[in-house]
C-alpha cells in the first residue's frame, strides 16, 4: 500500500508541535502588552475639546497655579474644572479677538457652559478622592506627568488598578513635603526613600489598610 | 463486509471477559466495522438527531443568559448556587468512572476493564466538559473567565489561593487534561489500525494524523507502555483529589450542612457511584444496539453492579452520619437543617433520594437479578437521578434556611435552568453519538492482548 503521507510530515509535525508552543507563549504575551497597551488604557491619547486649551502655556508659560483653575482639588474628592468665568477673568481683556477662543465667549455670552471631554475617568465602581492624595503629600506629577508641558491634556499613567497598588503598597517611595504638591519640577533634595518613610510617618499614612478593597470599592 | 464478521453464541451464559471463538482478527474487524464499513445504522441518525435538538436548546438557552444575565435563572439571595452548581456536581461527579476505570483498574490490573475503559474515559471527558460549562456561565460576567487564573493581570491582584473555589479551577481543569490525554494516547495505536484499514483517503489521512505515525515497532510499543503507566500514576490520585476539592467547595463554607469533614470521603463514593451508573446506563444500550455481547459480557455488567452497590453502601453511609452528626453536634442550626431536610419544604426530594440511592441499588445483592439486564438498566437509571436530587438537596436545602429566620426563602429552578440542564445532557450525548460513530469505542489492541492471554491462560 502506499504511504499517505510523504516522509517530509515527519519534520512538518515536529516543527508544528514545537512551533505551536512558541505561537501559544507569544499570543499569551502580546495580550499582555496589549492589555496594557494606549489601546487599552487610552494614554497620551488626546481627545478633541471645544477649545484647544494649553496647560504648557498657562502653566508653565503664564505661571497660574493649579488651583486657581482646580478650585476643589484640596478639599473635595473632585478636583474640579473651571468656569468659563475663570477663563474670561483674562480673556475678557487678552486676546479677545482669537478664533480659538470664540466657544469660550459665546458660552459666556450665552451662559451655556463649555462641554469639555473627560481625559482621566476611572470607572464607576471605582471610588476616588484627590483631598486625601493632596493632603498627604501626593504631587499632582506623580500621577498627572508634567502637565505643565503639555500643549494638549493627555493621560500619563494607565490608571490602572496595578498602578494605583504599585503606591498604596508603598507610599514611601512617592511623597513629598505637602508644599511641594503643586510643584511641577520638584526633586528630593535627599534620598527619596529616606524622606518618603519620613513623611510617612509624619503624616500618618497607615500603609497596612490601603490595600485593602473597600478602599476603592465602597 | 457490511455485517459483524461473528455472531457466534454470546458470553452472557459464562462469566468470561470474553466470548469464545475470538480471534486476534475477529476482534479487530468487530469492533472496526463500526466506525469504518459499516452503514450508520438508522437509529444512531434518530439519537444523533434528538440530541442534536437538545444542543441548541443548550445554545439558545446560553445565548440569552449572556443577553440578558442570570437573572432568568432561579438564583437569588438566600440561594445563589441553584442549578448551576448542582449540575456542575453532577456532571463532575459522573465524569469520575473514566478515570477510576482505566487508572485504578490499570495498576490493579483488573482485565475486565478493558473493553469498557475506553468507552468509560469518552464518557468522562464529555461529562468534564458539561460540569465545566456551569461554573463559567454561572459567573455573571462569562467573558471574565480568565480571571480565575494566577497571571499577571493589571488589576495586581492574584486569585484568593485560600479559596476552595481557585483550587476547584485547577483540580478540574487538571482533570480534564490527564483524561483527555490519557484517552488519546490510548487510542494512538487504535487509530494506526483505523488508518491502515480505512478505505476512503480522507479517513486514512484523518486517522493518520491521528495516529501520529504509530507503526507499531517494538521501541513505539515500549514507549507506548512507559507513558501509558506513567498517565496511570498520574491520573491515579485525580480520582479522589478532585471531588474532594468539590466538596470543600462546602466544607469549608460555614453554612449548616455543608460544615462537615465527612464530606470529601462521601463525595468520593458519591462520584464514582454515579459516574459507574452512568457507565451502565450507556454502555448496556449500546452493547444491545452493536450486539457487542461478546466483548462488553455479563462479567463486566456483574462487576460493575458490585461496585455500584459497594459506593452506593458507602454514601448511604454519609448519609447516616451526616444526620448523626447533625443531632450528636447539639448545634441549634445543624439540628434544624437536618429536620428541615427531613420534614420540611423539600422533605419530598430528601426522601425519594433515598430512595433512589439506597433503596433501590439493594436489589444487586441478589446475583440472580444482576443478571438480568433491563433491571440493572432500570437501576442504573434510577442511580443517576437520585445522585442529582442528592445535590440538589444539599445545596438547597442548606442555603434556603440558614441562620437567620427573617432571611429564609424558597428556591426552585425556572424554564431557563431546566433548558440549559437538559441542554447538557443533549451535548453529552451528541459527543457519545460521534464518538460511537468516529472512533472505536473499545480498545481494539488490548482486546487483541486480551485474547491472547485468555488463550494462553486456557492452554
Ligand atoms: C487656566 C486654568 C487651568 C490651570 C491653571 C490648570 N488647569 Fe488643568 N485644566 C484646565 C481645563 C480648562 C481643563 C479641561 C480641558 C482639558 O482637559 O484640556 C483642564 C484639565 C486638566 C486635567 C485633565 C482633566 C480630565 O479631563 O481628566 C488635569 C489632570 C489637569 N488639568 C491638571 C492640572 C494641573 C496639575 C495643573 C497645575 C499644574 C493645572 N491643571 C492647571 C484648566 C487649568
Ligand atoms: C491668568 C489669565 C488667563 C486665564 C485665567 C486664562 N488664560 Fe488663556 N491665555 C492667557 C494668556 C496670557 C494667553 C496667551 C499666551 C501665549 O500665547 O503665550 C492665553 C492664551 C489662550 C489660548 C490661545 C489663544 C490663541 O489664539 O492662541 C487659549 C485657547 C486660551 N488661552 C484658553 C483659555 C481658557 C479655555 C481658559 C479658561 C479655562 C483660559 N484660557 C484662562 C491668559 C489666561
Ligand atoms: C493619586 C493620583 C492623583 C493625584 C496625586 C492627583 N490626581 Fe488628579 N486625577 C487622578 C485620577 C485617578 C483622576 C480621575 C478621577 C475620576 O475619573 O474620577 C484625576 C482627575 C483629575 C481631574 C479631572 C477632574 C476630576 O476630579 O475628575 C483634574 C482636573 C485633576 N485630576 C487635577 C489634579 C490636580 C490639579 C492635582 C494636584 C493637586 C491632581 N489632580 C493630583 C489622580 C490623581
Ligand atoms: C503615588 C501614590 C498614590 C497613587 C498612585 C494612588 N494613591 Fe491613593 N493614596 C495614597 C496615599 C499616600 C494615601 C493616603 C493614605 C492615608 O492617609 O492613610 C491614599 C489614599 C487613598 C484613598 C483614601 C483612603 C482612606 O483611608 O479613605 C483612596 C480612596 C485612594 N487613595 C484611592 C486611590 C485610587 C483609586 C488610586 C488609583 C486611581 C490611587 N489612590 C492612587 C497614594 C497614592
Ligand atoms: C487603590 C485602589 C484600589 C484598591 C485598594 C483595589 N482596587 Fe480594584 N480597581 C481599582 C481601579 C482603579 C480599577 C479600575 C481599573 C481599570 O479601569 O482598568 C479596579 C478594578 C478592579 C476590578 C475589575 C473590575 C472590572 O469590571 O473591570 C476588580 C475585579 C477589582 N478591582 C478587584 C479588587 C479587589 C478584589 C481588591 C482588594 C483585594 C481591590 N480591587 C482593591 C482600584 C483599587
Amino acid at each position: 500500500m502506499a504511504q499517505i503521507f510523504h516522509p517530509s510530515t515527519n519534520t512538518l509535525s515536529r516543527v508544528t508541535i514545537f512551533g505551536a508552543l512558541f505561537l501559544i507563549i507569544g499570543l499569551l504575551w502580546l495580550l499582555a502588552q496589549i492589555n496594557r497597551s494606549p489601546y487599552v488604557t487610552d494614554v497620551n491619547v488626546v481627545r478633541a475639546q471645544p477649545v484647544p486649551f494649553s496647560h504648557q502655556h498657562h502653566v508653565s508659560g503664564i505661571g497660574i497655579d493649579c488651583r486657581y483653575c482646580h478650585k476643589s482639588v484640596e478639599n473635595s474628592s473632585f478636583a474640579g474644572i473651571p468656569s468659563t468665568s475663570t477663563c474670561m477673568n483674562c480673556h475678557a481683556h487678552i486676546w479677545t479677538n482669537s478664533e480659538m477662543l470664540e466657544p469660550v465667549r459665546e458660552s459666556f455670552r450665552t451662559g451655556r457652559p463649555l462641554r469639555w471631554t473627560r481625559v482621566h475617568d476611572l470607572p464607576d465602581f471605582v471610588y476616588f478622592n484627590h483631598s486625601i492624595h493632596v493632603q498627604k503629600g501626593v504631587g499632582c506629577v506623580t500621577c498627572h506627568g508634567r502637565v505643565d508641558l503639555m500643549p494638549l491634556m493627555r493621560q500619563a499613567e494607565s490608571l490602572q488598578m496595578e498602578w494605583c497598588l504599585a503606591c498604596h503598597r508603598a507610599p514611601a517611595r512617592f511623597v513629598r513635603p505637602r508644599e511641594h504638591v503643586f510643584q511641577m519640577d520638584w526633586v528630593p533634595s535627599i534620598d527619596q526613600q529616606d524622606l518618603g518613610e519620613e513623611l510617612v510617618r509624619k503624616y500618618n499614612i497607615r500603609v497596612e489598610q490601603l490595600t485593602d478593597c473597600s478602599i476603592c470599592h465602597r | 463486509m457490511t455485517e459483524p464478521v461473528i455472531d457466534k453464541p454470546t458470553a452472557s451464559a459464562t462469566h468470561d471477559v470474553i466470548g469464545p471463538g475470538h480471534t486476534f482478527g475477529s476482534v479487530t474487524d468487530k469492533i472496526s466495522v463500526i466506525v469504518l464499513t459499516q452503514k450508520t445504522p438508522q437509529g444512531w441518525w434518530i439519537g444523533f438527531g434528538l440530541s442534536f435538538l437538545l444542543v441548541m436548546v443548550l445554545f439558545y438557552a446560553i445565548t440569552y443568559l449572556l443577553a440578558a444575565g442570570v437573572g432568568i435563572w432561579g438564583v437569588n439571595v438566600p440561594v445563589a448556587w441553584g442549578f448551576a452548581i448542582v449540575n456542575f456536581v453532577w456532571w463532575i461527579g459522573i465524569g469520575h468512572a473514566g478515570t477510576l476505570i482505566s487508572a485504578i483498574l490499570l495498576l490493579l490490573r483488573q482485565r475486565w476493564r478493558t473493553s469498557i475503559n475506553r468507552f468509560a474515559e469518552a464518557m468522562t471527558l464529555f461529562a468534564v466538559a458539561c460540569a465545566g460549562i456551569f461554573p463559567l456561565i454561572h459567573l455573571g460576567r462569562p467573558w471574565f473567565f480568565y480571571w480565575l487564573f494566577p497571571y499577571p493581570n493589571p488589576m495586581g491582584i492574584w486569585p484568593q489561593f485560600r479559596s476552595p473555589l481557585v483550587w476547584d479551577v485547577f483540580a478540574v481543569s487538571t482533570y480534564a487534561t490527564v483524561s483527555l490525554l490519557f484517552w488519546y494516547i490510548g487510542l494512538i495505536p487504535d487509530l494506526a489500525t483505523l488508518r491502515d484499514r480505512a478505505r476512503h483517503r480522507f479517513a486514512r489521512m484523518a486517522y493518520g494524523i491521528l495516529a501520529m505515525g504509530w507503526r507499531g515497532s517494538a521501541i513505539h510499543w515500549h514507549r507506548y507502555e512507559t507513558a501509558y503507566l506513567l498517565l496511570a500514576g498520574l491520573a491515579t490520585p485525580l480520582v479522589v483529589s478532585v471531588h474532594t476539592i468539590v466538596s470543600f467547595d462546602f466544607a469549608v463554607g460555614i453554612v449548616p450542612g455543608w460544615h462537615s469533614t465527612i464530606f470529601p470521603p462521601y463525595f468520593v463514593a458519591g462520584a464514582i457511584y454515579s459516574g459507574f451508573a452512568m457507565v451502565m446506563t450507556l454502555a448496556i444500550p449500546l452493547r444491545a444496539a452493536y450486539r457487542l455481547q461478546d466483548l462488553i459480557t455479563m462479567r463486566h455488567l456483574d462487576n460493575m453492579a458490585k461496585v455500584l452497590l459497594t459506593t452506593g453502601l458507602i454514601v448511604a453511609y454519609g448519609y447516616l452520619m451526616e444526620t448523626f452528626f447533625a443531632w450528636y453536634s447539639g448545634n441549634e442550626f445543624e439540628m434544624y437543617m437536618m429536620a428541615n431536610r427531613l420534614a420540611g419544604p423539600y422533605a419530598p426530594m430528601y426522601w425519594a433520594l433515598l430512595f433512589c440511592n439506597i433503596i433501590v441499588p439493594q436489589v444487586l445483592w441478589f446475583p440472580r437479578l444482576r443478571a438480568h439486564v433491563p433491571l440493572l438498566f432500570i437501576v442504573a437509571l434510577i442511580v443517576n437521578i437520585g445522585m442529582w436530587l442528592e445535590r440538589y438537596i444539599i445545596v438547597v436545602t442548606s442555603l434556603h434556611r440558614d441562620f437567620l429566620p427573617s432571611s429564609w426563602g424558597m428556591y426552585s429552578g425556572t424554564i431557563w435552568d431546566w433548558a440549559t440542564f437538559v441542554g447538557t445532557i443533549g451535548l453529552f450525548l451528541a459527543l457519545l453519538f460521534l464518538f460511537i460513530r468516529l472512533l472505536p469505542m473499545i480498545s481494539i489492541f488490548e482486546m487483541r492482548e486480551l485474547v491472547h492471554t485468555e488463550e494462553s491462560e486456557r492452554n
